[in-house]
């Protein structure tokens, strides 16, 4: 198979991440729970993920890095944590529903949103979050790539606008961690939610929050500790604040053996490997008649993402027969990314995404643009 | 019979914070290991850390200078 779908699963990792999930499910106890061998190994094995990737975001200290199951639940626990009824949010037309949802569900408990549009081309205007930022606004909540375009939003230039303003920013890192540098201290960002087994190349079920000393977030879930038994409510200290019930431990681990190979290799070898791979597959397949590829491909650096069509076809039609006649496996459809595919017009048609990791080839490359070329023809 | 000394025993609020201090400990070579707290201390479930006595002064400034907050600082048999 051909894998070309890394924006929804990175399927390929590295071998030391399958070991170390290997190591750990035959040696893990319960991390915090009790003090025997097992236990400390899990405890320890988790206190390294979250040291690395503490370092890896430029996080304060490793205890501003709570585990997730994914972003979703980083989302979720950063939205609904944050914000109470009366609270204005400002986000964009780029978000997943992984944001857009949980933001609409507070909609309808008092909190208002605002929504900046994007246009054609997956663009939204930097100038329209000034105008919209009222004196009730306390978040502005960003992707900081977009799943079905690939164009990447400034944060840098987000985070110093909510900063002036006083504002809570967070930022959804889905498609981005692992590939593209953050800096959370640099860049103002006070809540950074990623996934671990995208471009940071862990085991899907991982996952994880960042969050800015000073900010409090009321937990999604309170349960087991470890500590402080004998409180009625969670502990408050982070991470524990918002890591209630058993970590997954085997996961962790292969997401610390992850960010270790990630900076041994280093962010920037394997973003311009995507990208080499991403360019050599665009300026191909756009010179192919009737394909219309989406997004904004002005700026070399991007999300090695390529959402296209052919002619009127179905999108769940074309990776089908990519699939079933190619061996190359895409995305078609609507990528839980409806405002976008609006912005678009792909609302009924969907789109093909094709999304690249550093382990592709460029013969890989080739033998899809091939096979689009084979598909675009006219009868 | 378990054998019981006096000893220094700090407790934290996580299991990251017991966690943190282990790691500087390791590093910087101090004295003491992880054990559960005590039951003379707390009831609360939990890790601590664990050291002789006379390592207190030098315990305390590590935390300081790594900013490691610590619930309870202990004198106790364990």
């Amino acid at each position: 198979m051909i894998y070309f779908d890394n924006a929804a699963t990175t399927m390929q990792k590295p071998a030391c991440v399958v070991q170390a999930v290997t190591q750990a499910m035959c040696s893990l106890g319960n991390s915090g729970r009790g003090v025997h061998g097992g236990a400390l190994s899990a405890s320890r094995i988790i206190y390294d993920t979250r040291a690395a990737l503490a370092e890896l975001f430029g996080a304060e200290s490793p205890e501003r890095i709570a585990f997730t199951a994914n972003s979703t639940q980083a989302l979720n626990t950063a939205i609904k944590g944050l914000l109470k009824p009366g609270d204005h949010v400002i986000t964009t037309a780029l978000e997943h529903n992984s944001v857009l949802r949980p933001l609409y569900e507070l909609e309808n408990h008092g909190v208002e949103l605002t929504i900046l549009p994007a246009d054609a081309r997956g663009n939204i205007r930097y100038e329209d979050f000034e105008k919209e930022i009222r004196p009730d606004t306390k978040a502005i909540v960003t992707t900081h790539g977009s799943n079905l375009t690939g164009n990447l939003l400034d944060i840098q230039k987000i985070g110093s606008i909510a900063r002036q303003h006083g504002l809570i920013y967070i930022v959804d890192a889905s498609q981005t961690a692992g590939v593209f540098d953050i800096d959370v201290q640099q860049m103002h960002i006070d809540i950074l939610c990623f996934t671990g087994h995208k471009g940071l190349l862990g085991p899907q079920g991982t996952g994880g929050i960042y969050v800015r000393e000073g900010v409090a977030l009321r937990p999604l879930l309170s349960g087991g500790s470890g500590v402080q038994t004998y409180l009625r409510s969670h502990p408050p200290q982070m991470p524990t604040a918002l890591e209630a019930g058993t970590l997954n431990g085997h996961g962790i681990a292969g997401l610390g053996a992850a960010v270790r190979y990630l900076q041994k290799t280093g962010l920037p070898a394997i973003r311009a490997k995507e990208q080499e791979l991403m360019w050599a597959f665009y300026t191909q397949v756009r010179e192919i008649p009737g394909i219309t590829v989406y997004g904004d491909f002005s700026s070399r650096n991007r999300c090695a993402i390529v959402s296209l069509n052919i002619r009127d076809y179905d999108s769940g039609a074309v990776s089908d027969a990519l699939s079933a006649e190619y061996g190359i496996a895409t995305r078609p459809g609507a990528h839980c990314a409806p405002l976008m595919h609006k912005a678009l017009g792909t609302v009924e048609q969907g789109a093909v995404r094709f999304s690249f990791s550093h382990y592709n080839t460029i013969e890989e490359i080739e033998i899809a643009v091939s096979a689009l070329r084979e598909l675009s023809q006219e009868e | 019979m378990i054998k019981r000394q006096e000893r220094l025993v700090i407790t934290f609020y996580t299991t990251t914070a017991a966690m943190t201090m282990e790691r500087l400990c390791k590093e910087s070579g101090a004295d003491g290991r992880i054990i559960p707290v005590p039951g003379s201390i707390s009831a609360d479930c939990g890790l601590a850390w664990c050291a002789k006595n006379e390592s207190e002064d030098a315990l305390l400034a590590l935390m300081v200078q790594h900013s490691i907050t610590p619930q309870g600082i202990y004198h106790c048999l364990v």
